[in-house]
């Protein structure tokens, strides 16, 4: 049981900014030369720089998507697409340069954390830094290492599944993304391997105007089970950054596959993210993901169940402050008969600040005796602040199971006296009432991630109540 | 000087008198009850005495010792020694009862409060109360049965240790057992350091507790007071005689 409710964070642990001399990076603005440039860095098979040029045509192409959150004020030309703070990877904690560790140290992040995970992957901009994994998962067989080596070191893999759940052509982040992709983790669990402990990758942007264009590539081969976690802070700064990820994750038959976010990224990060999974017969995909931070964020983590007894569940929690536009949610295609998803969004939106949940959940014909649970809640903690909810329901065949509940409310004002009359004050009150309407998304994560889930949302409030 | 002294006082919802002109108060160390009729303005004086924003008092006072309580915001009251036994206890989805009640005993005593102390505390409670340690990792009141809802009341009333403890109608709702646990456990509280004022409707909790000082409320005034032998009287007239 931990006795951790007094919190007294300053934001100066959060909001920091340590100057980085980067080995080598791009000049600004995209062009063949730059995405050439990324691939030679990566000492990339040809195959893979094919793949990433004919991105690159695909990205020029499509529109802008003139859905959900206004995109407007992105420049591509400004943008620096790659750079890299040190020379390779490193597989030791003392060979990560010093200044690195003490950006890390300020942060709080690994070296208590480590018995607890199983390996830390840490990005430190656009590379993988520090990569570890403990010795016995590496002779079960479990890869998990940078994405930027993955081409090279296992291409059969690579090549059977890159692009196979996320195309270039899904949408322009997603070819953006395969263009100039770097960093990233690449995880295989080896058939019938349980990974009992957390795979984790801790990284954050840390220069202005560089974009974070990892890529996570995971496969769960048959009746193997991992949980993957990454969370990620951000210091602040003065011009816009675009955050444009991709994770594709494979779970093949009777898995078991986990993925944990908590991002909290500088107040002028664009964060667009295109993640989505694959479940074959009986696997069970998990994303839990919590959105703090950024000035623009569009995510809808998306599993198609694609034989029958996949099962899909989704946890998502969105926080949005002054300026801030957290449009997030949730997709489920059902293929299969007798497959079920169960989706839980929680949104907070306070000074100003919007939230939307934006659903679809399809059962095609074939999906007989499907099951689909969906849930979200969202609270406005002032007048100003606004949430909407947009979800589509798409059912192809009667013999489905809906569930379906929203609600939007105000702090309960009685539970605040109630709480009160115990001696906190309005502020601790406030903040104790959002921590328990957060608690079926913090209770799934790691004892560390919550109580640093919990700080976020302290520092979040901050200012906020008198 | 009495810990709290009420005078004349008049209040209610916007538009909606309900006290008028309550005068009642409990000294250094009693036990004091407040008996009457379902509306007669009980449980509006136990809330507005807590702070609760809704009510407006028009006139008269409430001293807390020598001060003014009506100047301070309802947490101060609560900081200040002043503890109440909800009716309806609220629930709290999500939030831990423990950590909620480290918090509160953290913003009660302030630096003075060691957890070694909490947690002395919390476990003399749990065993007086017949509570399962498991109790506390629940949501604050959620789920909670009636009987448990005001078990955890008391439960926050002991680990607190208030200097005035206000228990409105914890008695309503409870089975016999219920109620003769959570009766000795009030009484085994009695110390000079610590006052009750009880709300009730009935005598039976009376019994069990043995009032130093007996008022009854009809129509948001006192219209009667005495000892223990009040109570015996009403439990034959009714608060019909008394009107």
């Amino acid at each position: 049981m931990s006795a951790t409710t007094k919190l007294n964070i300053t934001t100066n642990r959060y909001r920091f900014h340590d100057p980085v001399n980067f080995v080598f990076q791009t000049p600004k603005g995209l062009n063949e030369q730059v995405v050439r440039a990324i691939a030679k860095q990566h000492d990339e098979p040809d195959w893979m720089l094919e793949q990433r040029l004919a991105a690159l045509r695909l990205f020029a192409a499509k529109k802008m998507p003139r859905w959900g959150a206004d995109l407007s004020q992105i420049n591509f030309d400004e943008i620096t697409y790659y750079a890299r703070p040190t020379e390779q990877a490193q597989d030791s904690w003392s060979k990560v340069p010093k200044k690195i560790k003490q950006t890390f140290e300020r942060l709080g992040v690994p070296q208590a954390e480590r018995k607890f995970l199983a390996g830390v992957g840490a990005q430190y901009e656009s590379e993988i830094i520090y990569h570890r994994l403990k010795e016995k998962w590496t002779k079960l067989g479990v890869v998990f290492c940078d994405m930027s080596d993955a081409p090279r070191r296992y291409p059969e893999l690579v090549k059977k599944y890159f692009g196979t759940v996320v195309p270039a052509g899904d949408n322009k982040f997603a070819a953006l993304n395969t263009a100039v992709w770097s960093g990233g983790s690449f995880i295989y669990v080896p058939k019938g391997v349980q990974v009992a402990l957390p795979l984790q990758a801790y990284f954050r942007i840390n220069a202005p105007s560089i974009g974070q264009f990892e890529r996570t590539l995971i496969i769960a081969d048959e009746g193997s089970s991992v949980h993957y976690l990454e969370g990620c802070t951000a210091p602040v700064y003065s011009r816009d950054s675009l955050h444009a990820a991709v994770v594709e994750l494979i779970a093949l038959r009777g898995s078991r596959v986990r993925y944990t976010t908590i991002q909290n990224w500088s107040q002028n990060v664009y964060n667009l993210v295109t993640k989505r999974a694959v479940a074959y017969r009986d696997a069970v995909v998990e994303w839990v993901d919590g959105n703090l931070g950024s000035k623009v964020t569009m995510k809808y983590p998306c599993v198609i169940l694609k034989e029958p007894g996949a099962v899909a569940d989704i946890l998502s929690i969105a926080f949005a402050g002054r300026g801030q536009h957290q449009d997030a949610g949730a997709k489920v295609i059902h293929q299969a008969p007798r497959t079920a998803s169960k989706i839980i969004s929680k949104s907070i939106a306070k000074d100003g600040g919007r939230t939307s949940y934006r659903g679809l959940v399809s059962v095609s014909a074939k999906a007989k005796h499907a099951r689909v649970k969906v849930r979200c809640d969202a609270l406005l903690l002032d007048g100003r602040s606004r949430s909407d909810t947009y979800p589509t329901m798409k059912i192809r065949n009667s013999q489905t199971a809906v569930e379906h509940e929203a609600s939007v409310s105000k702090i309960n004002e009685q539970q605040l006296f109630y709480l009160q009359s115990r001696g906190l004050s309005p502020a601790e009150a406030e903040r104790m009432i959002i921590a328990g309407f957060l608690e079926i998304f913090t209770k799934e994560l790691p004892l560390e991630y919550a109580v640093e889930l919990n700080r976020l949302i302290a520092l979040e409030m901050d200012g906020s109540v008198g | 000087m009495p810990i709290l002294s009420i005078k004349n006082l008049h209040a209610g919802l916007p538009g909606k008198p309900i006290l008028n002109g309550v005068t009642l108060t409990v000294p250094a160390g009693k036990i004091v009850a407040l008996m009457g009729p379902n509306g007669s303005g009980k449980s509006t004086l136990a809330q507005l005495l807590m702070g609760q924003p809704d009510y407006r008092v028009t006139k008269g006072t409430v001293r807390w010792g020598s001060k003014d309580m009506l100047k301070l915001k309802n947490w101060e009251r609560a900081r200040a020694g002043l503890f109440l036994a909800f009716q309806y206890p609220y629930e709290v989805p999500g939030v831990n009862f423990y950590e909620f009640l480290l918090a509160a005993y953290q913003s009660v005593n302030g630096k003075q409060g060691s957890q070694a102390e909490f947690e002395r505390r919390l476990k003399r409670s749990l065993r007086e109360l017949r509570l399962d340690a498991k109790f506390l990792e629940r949501g604050l009141n959620e789920g909670f049965s009636g009987g448990e809802k005001k078990k955890a009341e008391i439960l926050q009333l002991r680990v607190l240790q208030p200097r005035l403890a206000i228990l409105d109608e914890t008695d309503s709702g409870l089975d016999i057992d219920a109620l003769r646990l959570i009766s000795r456990n009030v009484r085994s509280l009695r110390s000079p350091a610590i006052s009750f004022l009880v709300i009730t409707h009935y005598q039976r909790l009376l019994t069990y507790l043995k009032p130093d000082i007996v008022h009854v409320m009809v129509g948001g005034k006192i219209v009667a007071s005495g000892g223990s032998a009040l109570v015996k009287r009403l439990e034959k007239t009714g608060y019909e005689a008394l009107k």
